[in-house]
């Protein structure tokens, strides 16, 4: 929409300006859930079991309840909801079985939190401990433990899914493109690798918080950090078994998300709390401890790549076999491993391409969305692979990769037809290549090297990601004028620190000609009041509220041009407006201003028209279908954003310690409506990013338990981790349906950061690294060709880390 | 047990449990709810506040041991409503996401000025270390700190590349 009009011609939209939160945020006067205090209110503890995989033979509550100050206990048994996302498999509080360590399985709320604390201590539960199943190639052998024997029962998304019942799938897409068995015969090379990363923890600063009032009427109202205020009153009001108008959702300001506030979380089960305790409010706030075991993560990725290649260069065929590890419930992950699959090859042109990917269920804390959504996972596969073949068939990686990008003409792994509009992945590529002087040394860089006697190491990465969404998804803002002639928008789409709100006031400003500062975007979702949308998540708030704001804002003056034409006695078409008024194009003088209109025009004489003006703007994702279930071919992407980062490092060849020297990253974002806001998405994901390739996982022992659910164990970047110099550029190839040209940029920043990283290492020392993160201790036994460890599942947690069953037993087997 | 505080000029008197942390005395007995907590183990600066003239992690101070202390939080931060200089150059810079980070990271920053009034890169790099931040990546609120003190170099404002 509007992606025709020069840039010296936008008023608001690309220009820079402050973010709308600023000052409520840097005064500490922002609201969060976490902050918030009900009159009556109860506080919630969770009994967490403490096995991954065991029988519940009996809970004892009766201590718990004769506690003083104890207002309600309860236990799954009482609980007749189950719950899900995609996969309906998850009961509020475990019944009969835990399937994860950290599982709840009771819970209380009482009149304060050391009560709580004191009372969930006075839950006694006996289990019977079963042996877990824990790695993902483990849970799909034929003898393995089923987590959820079930399956075949539970309810899901047909269109969408496929769970295999009686096994641990909990759904297979499948992409089928031509033929790869006939491009396999004819390639020069054929080059199979496996590439694989643990699971990790979202981290946001805020942990996940609820306060919920289920009163006796059985009208609900939840305050939630939730991301997605609709869809966790869907979900809510499906498991519970009310009518949507009885619950009421409300999101104030959020301490961060990246997905992992997505769906559904701890809001279930503070409501069964509350009405337990006769429809007092019940307040819980998840510990850090919690945020890695009670609630979700990322999955772990194991990632197979057969790739066939032609004397030229040319990728003729791929075949590509992702496993990701669901944990011990579906949630989102059966649709990351749907949005990967679709995605896997990368931002390449692929003519014979086979996926099979696989969410398989194990007795480990569970996955769901994180900011991208797959991307980060599987672009390390792919980024890492596109590396290791260029080095396999004697090119240079960054020549292979433009060889092989996509361009106008080429086809997506679903058969989608990328055009000039779509982007551009070279501009990219060239861009970063450029920042880091690509393929050579400076002559200060080989100064430093002297001087330091560290290895200089450059590398590159690509990516690609389209939003992860239903074919139809829909949002909507309401405009609404005040009596000044300000304006006031109302959307659910939520902005927990993207900078959303910031440009969806730009956007408005710009479409009504308002100077910026008449434009409130108002916090504090509220699905009683605010006007529908699907998530807050994929990155798809851009285009799909940006583009409802526009048309709000046409609403809206179509609106005030009704009352006007009346008030003036004239045609509609012969009116032009300001900021300030709408005046007869020919009689500029005969005019009537926005806050004479705002809540109904007067006449001199007191006769009224019109009332009050407001806009209403509904979009919903167009052109977009399922894809077939069969070959997977269909048009899934609303954009795609393409982007690439280039990376320079030093290496200490002795230790295999490193520091990242510089990181210069570029995105194709269609239009930037908010310079600093798309660096500060740019920055932040690329550090999250590099937090993910550094540093950070989730590691178990042999019985699975999870051994590091705190800061002092799974280290996150602080500032001293940051790279010496960072450079973030943009390429503006707008898109056509994107609100003034633009597209997404939230979540790819993180996505290929982990493999630049790898690239650079490789390229430095040689180093062969296929799993992630990149420890010193990693990239020193890479260096020397030694076999690398499974870090992830351990047999202690002390001692060397080395486990097995080992991915090792999959040698790659080079052409 | 009774404890006197002095929080941002102002004097609180409160009966406190002994096993009360300074940060949940301030948000649930004070009702100053600017200091976030993110952890309750002294890892993530969250809940930083001044005490005595120096910084600390609120979450590891017993609200007893706070009895007599001078107290400065995010809220005496604003005075009569206008920003302080750090406040407003984190505004400008969007050194701000999602803002729970935000008012611990501004004490950090205040304490670090305290010290050193004009900081390098370098030093607000290590003034911040532990101060957690999910959402920036660090750099606008480095930025921040070095125009706040009147250091940002023109090639630091470069900002945003168009290719």
């Amino acid at each position: 929409m509007y992606e025709t009009i020069p840039a010296d011609q936008l008023n608001t939209v690309g220009k820079k300006s402050g973010r709308v939160d600023a000052y409520e945020k840097v005064t500490g006067h922002a609201p969060y859930v976490s902050d918030m205090i009900m009159q009556g209110m109860l506080y919630a503890a969770v009994k967490q079991s403490p096995h991954a995989r065991a029988r519940i033979v009996k809970i004892d509550t009766k201590k718990a309840k004769a506690l003083p100050g104890v207002r309600a206990v309860v236990t799954g048994e009482e609980l007749q909801y189950r719950l899900g996302l995609y996969v309906v498999d998850k009961d509020i509080l475990a019944k009969t079985e835990v399937r994860h360590f950290g599982e709840a399985v009771a819970a209380v709320a009482a009149d304060s939190p050391l009560i709580a604390q004191k009372a969930i201590k006075l839950i006694e539960v006996e289990y019977e401990v079963l042996e877990p199943v824990l790695h993902p190639l483990k849970a799909l052998e034929k003898d393995a433990p089923l987590v959820h024997p079930a399956l075949g029962d539970y309810s899901y998304m047909e269109a969408a899914f496929t769970p295999v019942p009686g096994t641990n799938i909990a759904n297979h897409t499948k992409i089928r493109k031509g033929d790869v068995e006939k491009a396999f015969a004819q390639a020069e090379w054929i080059i199979e690798r496996q590439y694989t990363n643990p699971s990790v923890q979202h981290v946001p600063m805020e942990t996940h918080v609820a306060i919920v009032r289920w009163q006796p009427n059985d009208e609900v109202t939840i305050w939630s950090s939730a991301q997605s205020p609709y869809t966790l009153r869907n979900l809510f009001c499906t498991a519970m078994k009310l009518p949507h108008r009885n619950v009421r959702v409300i999101v104030p300001y959020v301490g961060g998300g990246f997905g992992g506030k997505a769906g559904i979380g701890i809001e279930p089960l503070v409501a069964v709390l509350s009405r337990l305790a006769g429809g007092r409010p019940v307040k819980l706030m998840a510990t850090r401890e919690q945020e890695f075991s009670l609630l979700p993560c990322r999955s772990q990725l194991t990632y197979r790549i057969k790739t066939g290649i032609a004397a030229d260069g040319k990728i003729v065929g791929q075949h590509m076999t992702m496993y990701w590890d669901a944990g011990a419930y579906a949630d989102y992950a059966v649709n990351v491993t749907r949005a990967s699959a679709y995605s896997a090859a990368g931002p390449y042109e692929i003519p014979n391409a086979w996926v099979d990917a696989y969410t398989i269920y194990t007795n480990k804390p569970f996955g769901t969305a994180y900011r991208g959504f797959g991307h980060v996972e599987f672009h390390w596969g792919i980024e890492r692979h596109m590396d290791l073949v260029a080095k396999v068939i004697g090119m240079d990686p960054v020549e292979f990769r433009r060889k092989n990008t996509l361009k106008p003409g080429s086809h997506t792994l679903t058969g989608e037809l990328i055009r000039t509009s779509t982007g551009s992945i070279d501009k990219c590529l060239d861009a970063a290549c450029k920042s880091i002087n690509y393929g050579k040394l400076t002559k200060a860089e080989k100064d430093r090297q002297k001087r330091t006697g560290m290895k200089i190491g450059k590398g590159v990465a690509c990516f690609h990601k389209a939003p992860a969404m239903p074919p139809f998804t829909a949002t909507a803002v309401i405009l609404k004028m005040n009596e000044d002639g300000t304006v006031t928008a109302n959307l659910t789409l939520t902005d927990y620190g993207q900078g959303s709100y910031t440009a969806i006031a730009q956007i408005i400003a710009e479409r009504l000609g308002f100077p910026l500062e008449r434009v409130k975007v108002a916090f504090d979702c509220d699905t009683d009041r605010d006007p529908y949308d699907w998530q807050t998540v994929a990155s798809k708030g851009l285009i799909l509220s940006g583009n409802a704001a526009i048309l709000a804002a046409e609403d809206l003056l179509a609106c005030a041009y009704d009352t006007a034409s009346q008030a003036l006695r004239c045609n509609k078409i012969d009116l032009a407006h300001d900021a300030d008024k709408i005046y007869i194009k020919h009689h500029p003088e005969s005019a009537v201003t926005f806050r004479q209109m705002a809540v109904g025009y007067a006449f001199p004489n007191g006769n009224g028209i019109g009332g009050p003006i407001i806009g209403v703007g509904r979009y919903i994702a167009q052109g977009l279908s399922h894809l077939d279930k069969a070959t997977g071919q269909g048009n899934p992407a609303l954009d795609w954003t393409y982007g690439a980062h280039g990376m320079i490092i030093e290496v200490n060849e002795k230790t295999g310690e490193y520091n990242i020297l510089k990181v210069g990253s570029a995105f194709d974002v269609g239009k930037v409506v908010n310079p600093d806001s798309v660096r500060g998405q740019a920055i932040g994901g690329m550090m999250q990013g590099l937090g993910t390739a550094v540093c950070e996982g989730y590691i178990y022992d042999k019985e699975g338990h999870l051994l590091n659910p705190s800061f002092t164990d799974n280290k996150i970047p602080t500032a001293v981790d940051m790279p010496l110099e960072i450079e973030c550029m943009v390429v503006e190839t707008p898109q056509i349906d994107g609100p003034y040209g633009a597209r997404g940029v939230g979540e790819h920043p993180m996505i290929g950061v982990a493999a630049a990283l790898g690239n650079a290492l490789q390229q430095s020392t040689g180093a062969e690294i296929t799993h992630m993160p990149m420890r010193y201790e990693d990239v020193w036994r890479a260096i020397r060709h030694i076999e690398p460890v499974d870090n992830w599942i351990t047999k202690s947690p002390f001692g060397s880390c080395k486990s097995s069953p080992q991915m090792q037993g999959h040698h790659p087997e080079l052409g | 047990m009774k404890i006197t505080v002095t929080i941002n000029g102002q004097k609180y008197q409160r009966d406190v449990q002994e096993s009360q942390t300074l940060l949940g005395f301030l948000r649930a007995d004070v009702g100053l709810t600017g200091t976030k907590g993110g952890c309750g183990a002294g890892e993530c600066g969250a809940c930083t506040v001044i005490m005595n003239g120096e910084a600390v992690n609120s979450c590891l101070v017993l609200a007893v041991e706070a009895d007599g202390a001078t107290l400065q939080t995010i809220e005496g931060e604003t005075v009569k409503g206008k920003l302080s200089p750090v406040q407003d150059a984190f505004a400008r810079h969007h050194a701000v996401q999602c803002g729970f980070c935000t008012p611990g990271m501004i004490m950090t920053v205040k304490d670090l000025l305290a010290r050193n009034p004009k900081p390098s890169r370098d030093e607000v790099i290590h003034g911040i270390e532990g101060n957690f931040c999910r959402c920036t990546g660090y750099q606008q609120i480095i930025e921040a700190v070095l125009d706040a003190t009147g250091q940002l170099k023109e090639s630091d404002k470069e900002g945003l590349k168009y290719v």
